[in-house]
């Protein structure tokens, strides 16, 4: 059986915003021949019960995303700043909520 | 919808035994995440066994929701109301739906869509056999969406806390969806039984052709499930198959109460002791004879499948040629 079905369709990563006011959230993929068609299936796929108000759909490619192996190095360096928490500082009770 | 397929072998699994060659470290820090419930992400290292294993099951899953449209699809033009039209229309498009999220979830272990499509085409992967058994009237659809879809929502409520991410995220979304499913089913069969003697016999006849078939959808039992092990070692399954049977047969005894069935099983008895009911024998051989593709319906299915997709080439000859088309322009006109 031969599919040549959707090698040629790029990969698109779909992001939903699920009411005005808050931000588009990643919920999935999907291949699409175009934009215009990667936005009709996204509707189809992930919005099928008023999920959303707002579709975005980028090119699978054309995200840069970070290496796991650098994991270390980019986010432990923040584990011992503790300061740059607002509970790292003791206020006296009497002032309050702050 | 989903499939019972877990345990069960094809092409994909045969080279399950390959030994990674990874460095140790690696591998020790991905036993380590798997120890403490973590998740694993795409890019993250993982045994190769472990891919392929969920390479295998989420394509197999994802299969079972496609081919899980035929039997359902059969009846949309024979809805008894345009309400029940619009309702089936619903769910069997959530059932594409659904095999799109999945077929996603196992795209991001490297496996292409192409290949999975060509492996359920060619009869090399499997689906749920429970599609392999005809609808045969309007009961079937409402027995399909109360016990098919019922069992799928335990088998699939424990994999939403699968190790793997893509797979873990696809089945939330998919379980939200799925209660539609069962309730629409329930529903549609408590509308009938409240109609004629005749009516009423329609829907005992489905569920005693349904009910056995269910309980194997969970796989087969424990001791005969070889990799269920490593699977719940794997954090892959949570739940072994006999104590899902089991779930699903003490939630279901009391539905078919309220609906007014009986179930097919004369063995069928609440076990005080156990605090569980107990259940008769399994027909097993049937089943396996239905996975390896000997069922009342697996070469129709296959067919209609394949057909659809074929029909299905100019749409996607035509939108590709259009895109092509659209950039030329774009860049003509920049020019």
């Amino acid at each position: 059986m031969n599919t040549p079905a959707l090698k040629d369709w790029p990969l698109w990563e779909v992001f939903v915003r699920s009411k005005q006011g808050l931000e588009h959230k990643h919920c999935g993929s999907l291949h699409a021949a175009d934009a215009a068609q990667a936005l009709h299936m996204a509707r189809d796929v992930y919005t099928r019960r008023q999920e959303g108000v707002s579709i975005w759909v980028v090119p699978s490619v054309a995200i840069t995303a970070s290496n796991p192996d650098d994991k270390g190095e980019l986010f432990d360096p923040a584990a011992d700043k503790i300061y740059r928490h607002p509970t790292f500082y003791e206020i006296p009770e009497e002032v309050g909520h702050m | 919808m989903y499939t019972q397929a877990m345990d069960i072998p094809d092409e994909s699994g045969k080279k399950l035994a390959a030994v990674s060659n990874a460095p140790s470290d690696q591998e020790a820090a991905f036993e380590a995440r798997i120890d403490a419930d973590g998740r694993i992400e795409p890019q993250d290292w993982m045994p190769e066994a472990y891919r392929k294993t969920l390479v295998r099951q989420i394509s197999q899953h994802a299969h079972s929701e496609i081919v899980g449209m035929l039997p359902e699809g059969n009846w949309i033009s024979r809805a008894p109301s345009l309400k029940r039209k619009a309702i089936l229309i619903a769910k069997v498009q959530d059932e594409g739906g659904h095999g799109l999220y999945l077929y996603s979830a196992a795209e991001t272990l490297g496996t292409s869509r192409d290949q999975m499509l060509e492996g359920l085409h060619s009869g090399k992967a499997k689906y749920s056999s429970i599609f392999n058994y005809p609808t045969l009237n309007w009961a079937d659809v409402g027995v399909i969406g109360w016990l098919v879809d019922g069992a799928a929502i335990m088998n699939q409520v424990p994999l939403c806390r699968c190790s793997y991410g893509p797979y873990a995220r696809a089945m939330v979304r998919v379980c939200k969806e799925e209660s539609f499913h069962q309730r629409q089913g329930y529903e549609a069969l408590l509308v009938m039984m409240k109609g004629t003697e005749e009516q009423r016999a329609m829907v005992q006849d489905a569920v005693n052709r349904y009910w056995w078939k269910c309980l194997a959808m969970f796989g087969p039992p424990d001791a005969d499930s070889p990799h269920s092990a490593q699977g719940m070692r794997w954090g892959i399954k949570r739940i072994s198959n006999d104590d899902l049977r089991q779930k699903f047969i003490d939630a279901t005894v009391p539905q078919a109460k309220v609906l007014g069935v009986t179930l097919p099983d004369p063995e069928l008895k609440w076990n005080e002791a156990r605090g569980h009911y107990d259940y008769g024998q399994i027909d097993w051989a049937e089943f396996w004879n239905t996975v390896e593709g000997n069922g009342p319906c697996n070469k129709e299915r296959l067919a209609t499948r394949v057909k659809a997709h074929n029909d299905g080439q100019w749409v996607r000859d035509a939108a590709q040629a259009y895109a092509r088309k659209q950039k030329e322009r774009a860049l003509k006109e920049a020019a």
